[in-house]
């Protein structure tokens, strides 16, 4: 071989990446070996077929039927339910305080923008974990017991057992309730359509904002006038040793969500705050100078340049959510984790298989959280020459 | 050629009366007092950090003045957001930075405020909107975004922008400095035509040979005061306080 | 004067001070406390919550709070404060774990000795870095782990990883996590870039495969799949298959903020580098990663702060962290009650509060010095 050979790029190139394939083909290769030999040594199984044995343990929690002889492929997606539960309920709950605590960052009220650093500074710097185990621990697992629990108004009650939300029971009222609730949403679309046909018409502006909180309130309110209740609340009540009725909660599940939600919703007002700030100072003064008041302003230049820059990385939090929620198996909490990597793995001893599994379910999640990204920020990016 | 303030329309636009302002400890305006007439084109001059920016950005309450009386087309500039809001609807600006929404196209960024402010149908505000443009040259770039347009020609937006709003008093806060060289001449033909069809101006600006040419009167301002006033000519040519003599010489080399 | 044509001003006009009531608290409260009704309504709102919740907190952290005890008698009995004591009476325990009494000064030399190099490293100012680095990710891996295992070569009784425990174990952690995550951060960074397809898969497919699953379960993998992909002698300790698991992770996320250094140096570098004829090993090594990773200090420190904090996971898989520890000592039937979970556990925020916040704004001091550097 001539040195010309040796030296071009491309071949260089070439080399390397062959290189680089047959190394790791031979670290794949020497690790599937060893791990089929220490497998067949210990019998531990090398297919999916635990994914139609007979669990034999139990879940306290599951949303779909689930009982002892169900299999290990039910458990599968009992955990996998529980997880997306906590994310169901995680996500809102943590974008609402977000939002709150990084508008509470701006807010000209030197008290109220303080505490909402300090919440921000406090809750980043403290492990997750730590957190979780303060609630679980020393807040709910030292409530009273069920005898004396602490009631909320009357509906909500805490105790060690867990958080009894109030359940709705339908009524009569019900179906007039719902339509009058479903014609209410309807019927403020449709204003809010037709106000802006008008506005570009005429000029005329109409109050949005109060006709549609007027239909919201005003229409469920007069079905409930006119048709009665539409749902009656069955309050846990005090029966033996425990209470019964209501939603209960979990106290698992309640440690969870609220350790999620406090400690994402400190990195969301960050995100939240630095987006707002993002937006050039100039963009306000023109706004200002052109007359627009402060409602408009933020409304029509401040807020769709700075969800923009919010978006993405919210997006991001989200997953984040998602991921963190499995540290439930220190908890207790029967998620995806704690169930199927935790107690399947120990009692299959089929390590290869279910943590090929449970990671492919965190990275479906987060993949298509990306593609899905991508897609908005094509579709939203400021237009540049 | 220069068109001279009319003599008919003598009521001040903006009448500023021993203003003061401070920054913190920092006496920033210091004893103003400046009436500029209906009509009448003053440009502000004078080294940076002398408060000419300050002065301007008062006239349209971006800046809050702390002692002293501005009035605005007969409006005297308060606390009041009301009737600030309403000064701010007949006082065009245009800013160093232009300032344009990115987020909005051409026509959008100019139709935003006649609509939401002074609630006109689209269809008028948007024809409006384009002859507007057209008077600042670049009908064609209605559609396009602020971020695809070079520097010069989203100044012109700006100015396209803020006469959608009819305003009876512009204000310029250094217009081309963040100009490539190439691109200064373009905004200048535009705010020379506009001083020519009788706007109120006030231009805050280094481009002394465009003061020399529309305007009516030259201040020139140091230190947080108003060191001479006068017209053009004589400004240029006799300067008559040592620190305008100063001034001239270091900027006109 | 106003409004005549010329105007040449004769005196100068006095610098007044500013208006009293524009300065001082007074004028401070009413823009940042009483600017409007709302505002007003938000500052009462908070007084009155403050008063409401803050005694009663302050008087359980100090007042009620029981500072010294043998034993956990005292503290049951005054069950409205905090139970110092026992922190006391466990500090050992938590620094240490089951660490031998007489060959804690290991721990000790281990723990200083890396504090220095890593401030040595991070001092923007400091003379040879070079030398440090080469001590700090090659030389001290190695010292530490002969130092703080032992060896009878070397004449130091040998402890074993299982009484290893606490906050020596936790801060061990996330070093070797950054010790080796660095490197390997820095090649998979280089690998993203890189035009070479295969090397670039390879990277990107790493990366974000990492950064896509829970950390805990990298742990889980690594316990559990490590001994099965290697040959039966081979099989790791305990405490190392973790930091593998560590280090990997770690990484993924190091290769990001590398990457974020080396696309903000702007082309002329390369550019430059390449006209003077420096080959991509040379080049890499003497002109762009110097600066990028100067540059990204700062991420870094970052990381190693979010690491600290994820090494409380490791107690899943069998390692007694700081946070484990803390778990342990609750169980001491000695000093059980109904205040001692309270209270380890603030004392334990407390501690990574400090230590976290303080890190970062020690990184966000050397990312101002940096940037005032780079503006001119």
């Amino acid at each position: 071989m001539n040195a010309a050979l040796l030296n071009d790029p491309r071949v260089r190139g070439l080399f390397y990446q062959g290189l680089l394939i047959a190394v790791l083909g031979a670290l794949l290769i020497g690790g599937a070996y060893n791990a089929y030999v220490n497998m067949a040594a210990r019998g531990i199984p090398m297919g999916f077929g635990f994914w139609s044995q007979v669990a034999g343990f139990d879940i306290n929690l599951h949303l779909i039927p689930y009982s002892g002889v169900s299999t290990y492929g039910q458990a599968f997606w009992v955990g996998l339910a529980n997880t997306l539960l906590v994310a169901a309920i995680g996500i809102p709950l943590t974008t609402l305080l977000g939002f709150a605590v990084g508008l509470a960052r701006l807010s000209p009220n030197w008290l109220l923008s303080r505490s909402a650093l300090l919440y921000t500074n406090i809750m980043r710097d403290i492990p997750l974990l730590l957190q979780l185990l303060f609630w679980y621990n020393a807040v709910l697992k030292s409530l009273p017991g069920p005898r004396q629990s602490i009631s909320v108004g009357g509906l909500v009650f805490l105790n060690n057992r867990g958080l009894f939300l109030p359940a709705p029971v339908p009524l009569s009222g019900a179906p007039w309730f719902a339509a009058a609730s479903g014609a209410a949403a309807l019927a403020a679309l449709l204003y809010r359509h037709w106000a802006r046909r008008r506005q570009e018409l005429t000029g005329a502006q109409a109050p949005v904002g109060w006709v549609s909180a007027g239909l919201l309130i005003g229409l469920p309110a007069m079905a409930i006038a006119g048709f009665g209740a539409p749902f009656a609340l069955d309050v846990a009540k005090l029966s033996g040793f425990n209470l019964r009725g209501g939603i209960p909660v979990i106290p698992e599940l309640a440690a969870l969500v609220f350790g999620l939600v406090t400690f994402t919703a400190a990195f969301i007002a960050e995100i939240v705050r630095a987006g707002v700030q993002a937006v050039a100072h100039g963009q306000v003064e023109a706004a200002a100078a052109l007359g627009l008041h402060r409602g408009l302003a933020d409304r029509l230049v401040v807020v769709p340049q700075a969800m923009r820059l919010i978006v993405p990385p919210l997006t991001s939090q989200y997953v984040n959510l998602v991921k963190n929620s499995s540290l439930a198996v220190f908890v207790g909490y029967p998620d995806l984790v704690q169930i199927f990597a935790g107690t399947v793995l120990n009692q299959t001893q089929a390590a290869v298989q279910v943590m090929a599994i449970t990671m492919a379910v965190y990275l479906a999640i987060s993949i298509a959280v990306a593609v899905a990204l991508n897609v908005y920020n094509a579709r939203h990016a400021l237009k540049e020459r | 050629m220069r068109a001279s303030a009319s003599t008919e329309t003598l009521e001040a636009a903006v009448e500023f009366v021993a203003v003061h302002k401070w920054y913190g400890a920092f006496h920033a305006l210091r004893n103003i007092n400046l009436t500029v007439r209906r009509g009448e084109r003053i440009v502000v001059c004078g080294p940076s950090g002398s408060g000419k920016s300050t002065l301007i950005r008062c006239v349209n309450r971006l800046e809050e003045h702390h002692r002293g009386s501005i009035v605005v087309d007969g409006v005297e500039l308060t606390p009041d957001v009301k009737r600030i809001d309403e000064v701010r609807r007949e006082v065009g600006m245009v800013f160093q930075s232009f300032n344009l929404f990115p987020h909005l196209t051409v026509l959008e960024n100019c139709t935003l405020a006649p609509i939401w402010v002074r609630r006109m149908p689209k269809r008028e505000a948007e024809d409006l909107a384009m002859k507007l443009l057209a008077r600042v040259k670049i009908p064609e770039q209605a559609g396009k975004y602020p971020g695809q347009l070079s520097g010069g020609q989203q100044q012109r937006v700006a100015i396209a922008r803020a006469l959608c709003m009819n305003p009876k008093i512009m204000l310029f806060d250094e217009p081309t400095s963040a100009l490539d060289p190439e691109m200064v001449k373009e905004v200048l033909d535009t705010m020379t035509a506009l001083a020519q069809d009788g706007m109120t101006m006030i231009v805050v600006t280094h481009e002394m040979g465009f003061a020399r040419q529309i305007a009516d009167r030259v201040v020139f301002m140091d230190n947080g005061e108003i060191v001479e006033i006068n017209a053009p000519d004589p400004f240029f040519d006799h300067p008559q306080h040592e620190r305008t003599k100063l001034f001239l010489r270091q900027i006109l080399r | 004067m106003s409004d005549a044509i010329a105007f040449v001003r004769a005196r100068p006009e006095p610098l007044d001070p500013p208006p009293t009531f524009s300065r001082g608290a007074l004028a401070w409260a009413r823009s940042n406390l009483f600017s409007s009704l709302g505002s007003s309504l938000t500052t009462f709102v908070f007084v009155a919550l403050a008063a409401w919740l803050l005694p009663p907190l302050f008087r359980w952290a100090t007042v009620n709070a029981v500072w010294s005890a043998p034993d956990g008698v005292l503290c049951r009995q005054n069950q409205d404060g905090a139970c110092w004591a026992f922190v006391a009476a466990k500090l050992d325990y938590l620094r240490f774990g089951s660490y031998p009494v007489a060959e804690r000064w290991r721990v000790d030399v281990v723990e200083a000795s890396g504090a220095g190099l890593i401030a040595w490293l991070i001092w923007p100012s400091a003379p040879k870095r070079a030398w440090g680095a080469l001590l700090f990710f090659v030389v001290y891996p190695i010292a530490a782990f002969f130092l703080l295992r032992g060896s009878p070569t070397v004449g130091l009784p040998v402890v074993d990883t299982l009484l290893w425990g606490g906050i020596f174990v936790s801060l061990l952690t996330a070093l070797v996590g950054i010790v080796f995550s660095l490197p390997l951060g820095v090649l998979l960074a280089l690998g993203r870039r890189s035009e070479l397809p295969a090397v670039r898969l390879a990277s990107v497919l790493f990366i974000e495969f990492v950064r896509g699953v829970p950390f805990i379960t990298v742990l889980f993998m690594a316990n559990t799949m490590l001994p099965l992909f290697l040959p039966e002698a081979w099989t790791p300790d305990r405490f190392l298959r973790p930091l593998v698991g560590i280090a990997l992770f770690s990484a993924a996320y190091m290769a990001e903020e590398v990457r974020g250094g080396l696309q903000l140096l702007n082309r002329g570098q390369y550019e430059g580098a390449m006209a003077l004829g420096l080959n991509y090993p040379r080049m890499m090594a003497l002109v762009i990663l110097p600066q990028a990773l100067t540059m990204v200090i700062p991420g870094i420190v970052n990381n190693f702060v979010g690491l600290f904090m994820d090494t409380t996971l490791v107690s899943i898989v069998g390692i007694t962290d700081f946070l484990e520890a803390m778990n342990n000592a609750f169980k001491d039937p000695v000093w059980s009650g109904p205040t001692i979970m309270a209270t380890g556990y603030v004392f334990a925020g407390m501690f990574y509060f400090v230590f976290c916040y303080g890190m970062a704004r020690y990184s966000a001091t050397v990312e101002r010095t940096l940037a005032r550097g780079r503006k001119r």
